[in-house]
């Protein structure tokens, strides 16, 4: 399946080849604060499509967490989230696969498909977990410091009414996936565990129940670099191996160049250029995505050519007209602060939502370099 | 601009002839300096003779101008030895210099130090990771910045305090310095917060600033402004960094824009030390290559490519600081380990490049070359990973 991955994404505008696993649409959070309405989320929409990495990249404060709180119904009180999201269960013709048996306690809308926001608190729960499932930023710090690993398993195996020796054996397949020694680990309490044996145990739990998503916010943000790659590899093989859909959420570009299938960058709480990471990484069509290719150093790059981003991002309550990028935009020009411009597709599988997406590439120039380094 | 420079007046007119004369004096010299601390809380550190040793034997130099940046993952000591470098932290054993001044000796013994203890606390300053908790959070930026004028600038009148403050403000590039002056810190962005940590560092005009993780907690669209300010800001006050990081890339731009050394640590020790492009173009420590293999790159084909590959380890965790391994602590995860890596500690040897590394691979007649090899890379990298346990 992985294979084909990549070979599947060229016809973008052809949804009928498209195996699309969650669906946003117009989706909105929004904050009442004393100073205004706040939207952390502005019209966004995006596809998922099935079994592949996405990896979102976003500053802080791009709205990046908040969508993943979207895609689960999750957003947090006093947020608002409105639009529409849709999930589509896999099609009947994976028999082996438990998950799809479960889906007809679900209100579906026609076909197969499942509207999350319109669910009740009943259908979420059992939605989160054996559908979409999730792993939080330093979640690996969220483990009950008084029970073994083995207790977490059965508690939420046990809470969802799965059959346990099952699903136990399954956890053991996905221990030998992300190179843990199931026994030590079960019978241990997370005290007893490094940093990376906990995070890998957590993705674990979070796939106990064969979910079909697995949404991940900076799941290595708190780890050290080797246990980081070694974690990105192991993402990898547990996609192809359990036919997975990831959400890779994080702001370091470089960590998800090897990893991700397509990058939707964020800025300013929307997507401004989504695409297939090769295309996007190396001939980015926004001005923004250009801009911050060039700011991050990358451990080959050029370090002549780097150059901070100027100005600051935006207020949530004061979005830029127009164009949001357009007061830090170095070609922006007087349409861009009225119209805010659309996702376009510039390259096949390759959107950008910018008006002058020819000028950023000829003008803004970035490097990905790597001739200083190679051995 | 004699007020820009108040260490000036401090410094005794003989020592800054020497200064002058002998511009390859190290500012701050550290010299085999161990940190050894006991963990545990009160009744586990009276039970046991354990101890973890932080920093285990590390040396090197600061020179004017210079900056060093320590990278190493998280536990390594890389911070501690920053804080004892600066003074900070007594260390266990070994001695700091600051222009050949002992450090501890001048606090513990003032009446034989040449130069005064608080003196050489001043020309050492810090930055640290999270902007947000080094500022008060609930005083003005003019008073947080005033402070440090007040206890050691006393000459200075209000109208020239406010003055300074103002032209230190407009140095770390807050325009218009009357208005940032009078912001609180939740006023202010992360960068700015940090902007006006550095310019807090500057007004004493230091020697040396310790930098740690200083830029970690910023934007990555804001970093590589930020280091660029550190920079031109050496140019100006010529101030030497300690910067300490954890990420490679960081590292390299830094050192390779200020023309300084990147020193890797491991386990307490620097195992690798040289400039930018020896330590990324041809490490010697088979620890920098695993660093240099676990930064990612941003070039999407590339990053494919490496994806696949397995880790230049045999094991992936840290082991245990509490029970470092026998001989060179690196051993136990090397890929090039043999049997003298178990017993014999390497020390730091010039390399055939520009570097100094801590492995026995950098010497052509060791008996390392004859020695034999433990167990080849395994694939199964995780199966000893519980040595990383404690007890």
């Amino acid at each position: 399946m992985a294979i084909g991955q990549q070979n599947q994404t060229t016809e973008e505008q052809d949804d009928a080849d498209e195996d699309v696993v969650m669906e946003v649409r117009d989706g909105k959070v929004q904050f009442g604060m004393s100073r205004g309405q706040a939207w952390v989320l502005n019209d966004v929409d995006m596809d998922i499509r099935r079994e592949e990495i996405l990896a979102i990249v976003g500053e802080s404060g791009s709205g990046k967490s908040m969508f993943a709180a979207a895609l689960m119904d999750a957003v947090e009180d006093p947020g608002h989230l409105s639009g529409d999201v849709t999930y589509y269960p896999r099609e009947d013709e994976d028999d082996n696969s438990p998950s799809t048996d479960q889906i007809g306690s679900y209100d579906t809308v026609g076909d197969e498909s499942v509207d999350v926001l319109g669910m009740s608190d009943a259908e979420l729960q059992k939605f989160r977990w054996e559908e979409v499932s999730m792993v939080f930023q330093g979640a690996m710090n969220s483990f009950n410091p008084t029970m073994k690993i083995k207790g977490h398993f059965t508690e939420t195996i046990q809470a969802h009414n799965a059959v346990l020796d099952e699903r136990m054996s399954h956890v053991r397949d996905l221990f030998e996936a992300l190179h843990l020694d199931p026994d030590r680990v079960m019978n241990s309490y997370p005290h007893e565990l490094s940093g990376g044996m906990k995070q890998r145990a957590l993705i674990a739990l979070a796939l106990v129940l064969e979910p079909e998503v697995l949404v991940m916010d900076e799941p290595t943000a708190a780890l050290d670099l080797l246990m980081q790659r070694s974690i990105i590899s192991m993402l990898r093989e547990l996609r192809d191996e359990f036919e997975l859909t990831i959400v890779f959420i994080t702001h370091d570009l470089p960590l998800v160049a090897g990893l991700s299938d397509r990058i939707g960058v964020m800025y300013s709480f929307e997507f401004i250029e989504v695409g297939n990471t090769r295309s996007l990484l190396k001939d980015a069509a926004h001005p923004y995505t250009r801009a911050l290719l060039r700011s991050v150093p990358s451990i080959d790059s050029d370090i002549d050519a780097m150059e901070p981003i100027e100005g600051a991002r935006p207020d949530p309550v004061n979005i830029p007209t127009g164009c949001s990028f357009h007061p830090r935009c170095p070609i922006a020009d007087d349409r861009c602060e009225i119209e805010d411009p659309d996702l376009v597709t510039v390259d096949d599988d390759h959107e950008a939502a910018c008006f002058y997406t020819d000028q950023a590439r000829n003008e803004l120039e970035y490097k990905l370099d790597h001739g200083v380094t190679e051995d | 601009m004699s007020t820009d420079e108040p260490t000036a007046d401090d410094i005794t007119a003989d020592e800054s002839t020497t200064r002058a004369a002998s511009g390859d004096e190290p500012i701050l010299s550290v010299e085999d300096v161990k940190v050894h601390y006991k963990p545990g809380g009160i009744v586990k550190r009276a039970l046991t003779d354990k101890k973890v040793q932080a920093v285990d034997g590390v040396s090197f130099d600061l020179y004017e101008n210079d900056i060093v940046i320590l990278v190493g993952e998280s536990g390594c000591g890389k911070t501690t030895l920053g804080k004892t470098a600066v003074g900070l932290e007594t260390p266990t054993e070994g001695s700091i210099k600051y222009r050949g001044q002992d450090i501890w000796e001048a606090k513990n013994d003032p009446r034989s130090a040449d130069i005064e203890f608080t003196d050489i606390r001043r020309a050492m300053q810090i930055i640290h990771q999270d902007p947000a908790n080094a500022l008060n959070s609930s005083r003005r930026v003019k008073a947080i910045l005033s402070d440090p004028l007040k206890k050691y600038r006393t000459e200075l009148g209000p109208k020239e305090r406010e003055d300074t403050i103002y032209r230190f403000l407009e140095y770390v590039d807050m325009m218009p310095p009357e208005d940032y002056a009078e912001r609180y810190p939740h006023q202010l962005s992360g960068g700015e917060k940090q902007r006006v940590a550095l310019g807090r560092a500057l007004l004493m005009n230091p020697d040396v600033i310790l930098a740690d993780e200083a830029i970690s907690a910023l934007d990555v669209s804001l970093r590589v402004g930020m280091m660029d300010l550190i920079l031109d800001l050496q140019e100006t006050f010529s101030t030497s960094y300690i910067f300490i990081s954890h990420d490679l890339a960081n590292a390299r731009y830094l050192a390779k824009r200020a023309g300084g050394r990147i020193a890797i640590m491991y386990l307490g020790e620097i195992v690798e030390i040289g400039p930018p492009d020896e330590i990324l173009g041809n490490p010697t420590h088979p620890y920098t290559k695993v660093l240099k293999w676990s930064t990612p790159t941003v070039d999407p084909d590339l990053a494919k490519q490496r994806i696949q590959e397995d880790p230049p380890v045999r094991e992936v965790d840290v082991p245990d600081p509490e029970d470092p391994p026998s001989g060179c602590k690196f051993h136990t995860r090397c890929p090039d380990a043999r049997e003298v890596c178990t017993q014999e500690h390497p020390d730091l040897y010039d390399t055939a490049g520009e570097s100094d590394a801590a492995c026995f691979r950098a010497l052509d007649s060791h008996e390392y070359w004859n020695s034999t090899e433990l167990a080849g890379p395994d694939d199964e990298y995780d199966a000893q990973e519980s040595s990383s346990f404690g007890d």
